[in-house]
């Protein structure tokens, strides 16, 4: 996020896009509803009529997969209105040009055609994104979990550097982070291609400096993505696979072939606190210690590092993460000092990464900081890009077409279906299954469907469907609800049986591998009460 | 344009709209509140924040009345002092607050005891006994209620159909907090306010009943009951407040962070609740964050090392599970490299967990092959 939580309760308009926010973000919800109870507007862009849609001033049910293509048309008509931050656009950006050679290609009449919001509501959407500075803008998943996901989030940048708004108080582009530590994960470098704090790992200098704290030569070629490691797996390009943590055998697209890949694994290690899907197929599996049982620190989507603390101790012999890793390490002759938490950020991180240097634990006591936290006596950074000062100098429009998603509805598929989380449940439920109350409150998964669609295939409320795409089937449960257009099947991955991920594609986004999740094309069956209770055919 | 008006003899400026109450916060000069529930609009009806206002024969709640130019205002005075305690006792006498501080006869104590107890739910002294605020507040002001007659309502609605917590209205005290929270604060409307506003504690027989079906099950409104009228069925029992310690921490779940206080006795977690004021949060949780803790009390929770052996696995020791890791590694380094080995490191776990797994990956085994799941 560019901007604050805080900046939620006192701004004036929001533009949220793609984020079931009171399900999968609920406290940032409140915060949202609160200031539209005070007298902000609200426009809400989701195929479904949410929790949060149900507070919005307009509410525009787009069809999946279609967010460029409405956002070039409001674009389109912020410029042939004259509605935009011209004095913005001129001092701080750059590539205007080339975006409005792209959106005039865009006119609302045209986008009606692909979207399904008509030319009319596009135009006033447009003149109240003008009308009210600054505004903010906040999206979820439902902007990158498609093939097009890095066109989308360049589309919402474009959006808000056209109206002035990115910068501000109660501005910026706002994604809000989907796991508790998926910010932090990124800060630390567990990614492909940076070190800790976004530092490239093909850029010779920037190696040096990291070969010489660590005290070792150090790969130059950027690694595998997850997509890429699996495919690996299997084509015996990699053979040693650790995962830590993750349970890809139900979160990742496809559930039959991450399955098979896992299998294919020469040596396979699992780091968690549960068995799962996952460690099934693991050589060794290590016990980690869980939230809760070891100090250390997490970064939530507004970039604030906040404490962890122990209030307990891990069970059996399990062990903090950090301690297997330098065991690990030990084995193969490197020496770890640091022998806690507080002393790999201490000693280390903040050494290494520039945003975090003014970050130490004694620091972060209380709310913790927002980085970048350059020194010492810094006291954070609220919002990012202040007064449209861009990091990297002026800010930079992407001039980017519509596509489609990789598999449209057909006539043997003829449904989309699209994906998310529930309110009652986290991923794959290793942890809020075994919690007392929430299994009640949400006991299986469902596949909801609009009623205009349950009544063209007799289908009541609680039925039992089939549930069908190129890759597997699953048979769940009807929810017959009105929070669902047309022409969609909408599901969740918290569940193995019925888990939508035996259905979504493994297509990915081509530059972050961030795989469709939104939009598949399925097809949807009654079946009888005995119909068997196969989890994937 | 500001004005002044006189708080305690002193004058002072004040903003315009702003009601006593809000003035004495900003100026820091102490008024005991009850039904007051930070950042949403008064209900006045506890009548424990009272206070003098020159000119006027009744003490006046400093939480609804507005300032005035010139006004001049008394918060600490032998009357207002007098209100509160009437106050306070009519609380404590209108429902079944069976803990010491209601040191009513020895006679009627007993029955009023055994009746209590009859109540589902009430098998022992109240659940907030040592977390209350009307408590808190009777002992500050030396409140008795020897020669008075607790009233209860003659109909008491008790809701515990819900899987996290029990409504027990014995305990009410028609403060309207809870009703504040889910409608001010979670903006969710599941629970219906007193008509007319004020006077829900007044000769009430209104109870603030949930709406499941608008219910989120956030937890707010439990937070937010300054009595032992809502409680939660997962802590019930467990331990009294003053046996516990307060660890603050993060969230586990999702990427706003909430700010949480967990409730810790002998080393487990017993309750969750959000910190008042903390950045990003402000006090407020959500269902997850609030009940999704004892996952790390599992029996299924892994305790040891694990070894495959054959379809199954056999439990090891550290050394011999780490040497068997460290050893397989490198003899796939040997024959294929070092890219040939890939992790996948958690988005759920500690930012330092994953610097040494990107670290092991890179400095040790030598590869850029390290991700997360920085994409769902
Ligand atoms: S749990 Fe939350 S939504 Fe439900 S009644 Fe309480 S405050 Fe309202
Ligand atoms: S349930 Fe608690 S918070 Fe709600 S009105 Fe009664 S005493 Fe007040
Ligand atoms: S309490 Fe709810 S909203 Fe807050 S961090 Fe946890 S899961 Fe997210």
């Amino acid at each position: 996020m560019t901007n604050s939580f805080a900046h939620f309760s006192q701004a004036k308009l929001f533009l949220v896009i793609g984020s079931n926010m009171t399900e999968a973000h609920p406290v940032a919800a409140t915060f949202v509803k609160q200031a539209v109870k005070k007298g902000a507007r609200l426009i809400v862009v989701d195929p479904r009529k949410t929790g949060i849609a149900e507070h919005a001033t307009i509410h525009l049910p787009l069809r999946v997969g279609t967010d460029v293509a409405l956002l070039n048309a409001l674009m389109h008509v912020l410029i042939q209105e004259g509605l935009y931050d011209r004095e913005y656009v001129e001092r701080r950006t750059e590539g205007f040009e080339d975006l409005e050679r792209k959106v005039r290609e865009y006119p609302p009449e045209r986008a009606a055609g692909i979207c399904g919001i008509d030319a009319q509501t596009i135009r006033e959407v447009a003149r109240l994104l003008a009308s009210v500075k600054p505004a903010m803008l906040i999206y979820t998943l439902g902007i990158t979990e498609h093939t097009c996901g890095v066109n989308n989030v360049l589309s919402c940048a474009n959006l808000q550097m056209l109206l002035g708004n990115v910068g501000f108080q109660c501005g910026g582009v706002n994604p809000l982070r989907g796991q508790n530590n998926v910010q932090g994960a990124c800060d630390m470098g567990a990614l492909p291609n940076v070190y800790p704090g976004y530092q490239r790992v093909d850029v010779p200098e920037i190696r040096k400096k990291f070969e010489s704290f660590w005290g070792t030569s150090l790969p130059s070629r950027p690694g595998l993505t997850i997509p890429e490691m699996l495919d690996g797996l299997v084509d015996g390009t990699v053979r040693g696979f650790y995962v830590f943590g993750e349970n890809l055998a139900n979160t990742e697209p496809h559930i039959r072939h991450v399955e098979r890949c896992l299998q294919a694994a020469e040596f396979l290690v699992c780091q968690d606190i549960f068995p799962t899907e996952t460690t099934r197929f693991a050589h060794v599996v290590f016990p980690a210690a869980a939230w809760s049982e070891t100090d250390g620190t997490f970064t939530n989507s507004e970039r604030r590092v906040s404490r962890v603390r122990a209030a307990s101790r891990p069970p059996g012999s399990a062990m903090p993460n950090w301690w297997i890793f330098k065991e690990l390490a030990r084995r193969f002759g490197h020496r770890w000092d640091s022998d806690s938490a507080r002393d790999i950020w201490d000693r280390e991180i903040r050494l290494l990464a520039p945003q975090l240097a003014g970050i130490t634990y004694a620091r972060l006591e209380h709310d913790g900081l927002q980085w970048p936290v350059p020194r010492e006596d810094h006291p954070g950074t609220p919002y990012l890009h202040k007064d449209g000062l861009f990091v990297r100098g002026l800010g930079r429009f992407h001039a980017v077409d519509w596509t489609p998603p990789a598999e449209s509805p057909d006539e043997e598929y003829p449904f989309v279906l699209s994906t998310g989380r529930r309110l009652y449940h986290y991923h794959t439920r290793t942890q809020t299954g075994r919690c007392g109350g929430l299994d009640e409150l949400l006991p299986e998964e469902t596949a909801d469907i609009s009623p205009a669609d349950a009544q063209s295939l007799g289908i009541q409320d609680g039925d039992r469907v089939r549930v069908r795409s190129r890759r597997g089937e699953v048979v769940v449960r009807a929810r017959v609800t009105s929070q669902v257009p047309r022409g969609l099947v909408w599901m969740a991955f918290h569940f193995r049986n019925g888990n939508a991920n035996w259905l979504t594609n493994p297509v990915f986004d081509p530059v972050t591998k961030t795989a469709e999740y939104k939009a598949c094309a399925v097809r949807i069956d009654k079946v009888s009460e005995d119909g068997g209770g196969v989890e994937a055919a | 344009m500001n004005g002044t008006f006189r708080l305690n003899g002193r004058q002072v400026a004040f903003e315009p709209g702003q009601t006593i109450l809000d003035a004495a916060i900003s100026l820091q000069v102490q008024i005991p509140t009850l039904c007051h529930l930070a950042g949403t609009t008064p209900t006045g009806t506890c009548g424990v924040c009272v206070v003098e206002v020159k000119g006027l024969q009744e003490t006046q709640p400093a939480c609804a009345t507005p300032i005035r130019e010139g006004m001049e205002v008394w918060t600490d005075t032998p009357k207002v002092r007098l209100d509160r305690q009437a106050a306070i006792r009519r609380l404590l006498l209108s429902g079944h607050h069976n803990c010491f501080v209601n040191d009513l006869d020895v006679d009627r104590w007993t029955d009023f005891q055994l009746e209590t107890l009859r109540r589902p739910w009430h098998g022992t002294l109240c659940p907030s006994y040592g977390d209350c605020r009307l408590q808190d507040l009777a002992v500050a002001y030396g409140v008795r209620t020897q020669g008075h007659v607790p009233r209860p309502p003659a109909h008491i609605p008790l809701d515990d159909q819900h899987p996290m917590f029990v409504r027990d209205f014995s305990r009410c005290i028609g403060c309207g907090r809870c009703v504040k929270a889910c409608n001010e604060v979670q903006v969710q409307g599941a629970l219906a306010a007193a008509v007319p506003e004020t006077g829900g504690g007044k000769g009430k027989t209104w109870f603030p009943a949930a709406d499941y079906d608008k219910c989120v099950h956030c937890g707010e409104c439990v937070q937010a009951c300054p009595v032992g009228a809502l409680f939660e069925k997962k802590s019930y029992g467990k331990a009294w407040p003053y046996e516990t310690e307060r660890i603050r921490t993060t969230c586990p779940y999702c990427g706003v962070g909430c700010q949480q206080w967990l409730h810790v006795k002998e080393g487990r977690i017993v309750r969750v609740t959000g910190v008042d004021g903390a950045q990003p949060n402000q006090g407020r949780l959500c269902v997850k964050g609030r009940f999704g803790y004892e996952f790390i009390y599992s029996e299924e929770r892994l305790k040891t090392p694990l070894i495959r052996n054959g379809t199954g696995f056999r439990e090891a020791s550290w050394d011999e599970a780490l040497d068997l890791v460290a050893g397989r590694f490198q003899e796939i380094l040997r024959a294929h490299g070092p890219d040939a080995v890939a992790g996948v490191s958690c988005a759920r776990s500690i930012n330092e967990d994953s610097y040494q797994m990107q670290k092991f990956f890179r400095a040790v085994i030598g590869t850029n092959n390290i991700d997360h799941c920085a994409r769902t």
